[in-house]
């Protein structure tokens, strides 16, 4: 019992410790893989960023739609229904957009990265680049990473002014808020600050999605079965860091 | 002949290597030499870890114990950059092939090409055409891996591992699921390139006849160690058990045809644990 116990910790810290190093190998070469495989960078931001485009854009959409229902139904009590605009637009830029992006890509892109990279593994490609004297790490692995960091706040970006425009749709078009009350009140309400905090949170959820994604499919066991699983963690774990991440950040902000 | 070798004679040495996967051990106290200039053939029982010790004298993976030498430097201690020049002497064909999919054949076997050396594109063409000649593969240049069978994908893999000249090539399985007419070509190949241009060549098969004919010198591991080695014909006329059992492909013998398990009829009647 205490062995088991003992052995599943020793287990763990070796996990940890592996997890560690390669993101410290995969930060420190990051920028100079940037500059040295720029093209294959670009593929991967268009891969990820292609893969999921679409699903953002219609998730922003009904988001936003939903955003602005909501805000709405309760703020029309108060007969402050011209703040529709300033709920769903915050809600949007710092919260919503960055957290559901993250979701969806991790769904989406991270999915594709890690089986791409397991598969890629289980079919020895990975061993013939080290034979080959190319490292899987740069040419596979990083390329991929960096396109995951790229696109991340690129979508984000999207599903936010896609969001905002379903929220205008809603609030403006179907329930009647005076459209110049709707963007006035943004306007005046939203701060420098609270446009960056969504930013940041893009960066962090992209880098953590990205990595996760990367290390699961750099990791997998080399079977099919092996590569599923890694899949499946992939979204599990990335969707778990996200949240609470998300939170430490909103924490750290909002107590500053 | 092989008694009679000076050290230096050896491009590659394996000395009293331990190496396990797991609880599971591989190999125990493994020894064996790799002749300068000659093609040897490693020969045993699927799963005895004829892929791993290829592994091992590449530095894909790393022993538990003992050392392992090639061309005089113990591979343990070269660094990551040192290693990757050591690499670009080796050429390997991969048991599937390992191709890269998101490129076609001929950028696959361009890779090596555009990764390592400043060739100019036309250069590159001819070296890459030329390579792809010489396997039969000259018309699939600008299909994609996926598009070709088994065989055809070993081909090419095989183009991509001779495309940087290097001086030593490994052969893991190269002739499982070729038809016999491209098993002789790749034979020959096997054998033309390795004195043509003076490489060292190492070839895992189970194809017991194919090898006999290409090879100078031949290894069978069963059992985690060399159960036998020497000649192809000193070892077709070996009586012991085991080579007989492999050389003539017997069912019955010293190699066991099975994993590891607990008593068949026991364990059909329900009677052994663990099911
Ligand atoms: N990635 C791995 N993880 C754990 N065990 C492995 C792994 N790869 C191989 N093994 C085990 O190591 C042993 C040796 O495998 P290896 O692939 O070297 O055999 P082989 O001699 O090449 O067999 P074959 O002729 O079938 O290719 C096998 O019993 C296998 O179960
Ligand atoms: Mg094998």
């Amino acid at each position: 019992m205490l062995r088991e116990i003992l052995d599943t910790f020793l287990k763990f810290l070796r996990t940890f410790g592996a997890m560690v190093l390669f993101f410290v190998r995969v930060f420190l070469h990051s920028p100079a893989v940037f500059f040295s495989r720029f093209p294959l960078v670009i593929k991967q931001v268009y891969n990820a960023g292609a893969l999921s485009i679409v699903i953002i854009m219609v998730s922003g959409l009904f988001v936003g739609g939903v955003l602005a229902l909501q805000a709405f139904a309760n703020l029309e009590r108060f007969n402050a229904e011209d703040t529709t605009g300033i709920f769903a637009g915050f809600a949007l830029i710092k919260e919503i957009g960055p957290v559901i992006t993250a979701l969806l890509f991790a769904g989406r892109a991270g999915t594709a990265l890690a089986s791409e990279i397991g598969l890629m593994k289980a079919t020895d490609q990975l061993s013939a680049m080290e034979m080959m004297a190319v490292d899987p790490v740069r040419y596979v692995v990083i390329p991929r990473f960096l396109g995951g960091v790229i696109s991340m706040p690129l979508l984000t970006a999207v599903f936010t002014t896609i969001g905002l425009a379903g929220a205008h749709v809603v609030a403006v078009e179907w329930l009647g808020v005076d459209v110049g009350a709707y963007w006035q009140q943004l306007q005046q309400a939203l701060d420098m600050e609270d446009v960056l905090e969504g930013i940041y949170k893009s960066i962090v959820f992209g880098i953590i999605a990205s990595l996760l994604a990367v290390w699961e499919g750099y990791n997998a066991i080399p079977t099919a079965a092996g590569v599923g699983r890694a899949t499946t963690r992939t979204v599990v774990i990335t969707a778990i860091a996200v949240l609470i991440f998300d939170f430490m950040i909103t924490a750290a902000v909002s107590l500053r | 002949m092989t008694w009679s070798r000076k050290l230096s004679d050896y491009l590659i040495e394996v000395h009293d290597v331990d190496f396990a996967r797991g609880d599971r051990s591989i190999f125990k106290n493994l020894s064996l030499t790799i002749g300068r200039g000659d093609v040897t053939a490693v020969m045993g029982p699927s799963g005895t870890g004829k892929t791993t010790l290829l592994q091992l004298i590449t530095r894909q993976l790393v022993p538990d114990k003992g050392r392992i030498i090639v061309d005089g430097v113990d591979i343990a201690s070269l660094s990551q950059s040192e290693l990757y020049k050591l690499r670009q002497r080796f050429g390997m064909l991969f048991q599937n092939g390992a191709l890269l999919t998101d490129m076609s054949v001929f950028e696959n076997v361009a890779f090596p090409l555009r990764e390592h050396t400043e060739l100019s594109e036309r250069l590159i063409r001819h070296v890459v055409l030329t390579k792809l000649h010489a396997v039969g593969l000259r018309g699939a240049a600008y299909l994609m891996p996926g598009q070709l069978s088994g065989g055809m994908s070993r081909r090419v893999a095989l183009a991509r591992a001779m495309v940087m000249d290097p001086d030593i090539l490994i052969y893991d399985e190269p002739f499982v699921g070729l038809d016999p007419i491209s098993m002789g070509v790749i034979a020959k190949l096997i054998r033309q390139m390795n004195d043509a241009l003076d490489l060292t060549s190492i070839v895992v098969s189970h194809d017991v006849r194919e090898i006999s004919e290409v090879s100078d010198f031949c290894y069978v591991i069963a059992d985690g160690a060399v159960a036998a080695s020497g000649s192809p014909d000193e070892l077709n006329a070996d009586t012991s058990a085991l080579v007989e059992q492999f050389m003539h492909g017997l069912a019955d013998g010293p190699v066991a045809f099975h994993y590891d398990a607990p008593d068949y009829e026991e364990q059909l009647l329900g009677k052994a644990r663990g099911n």
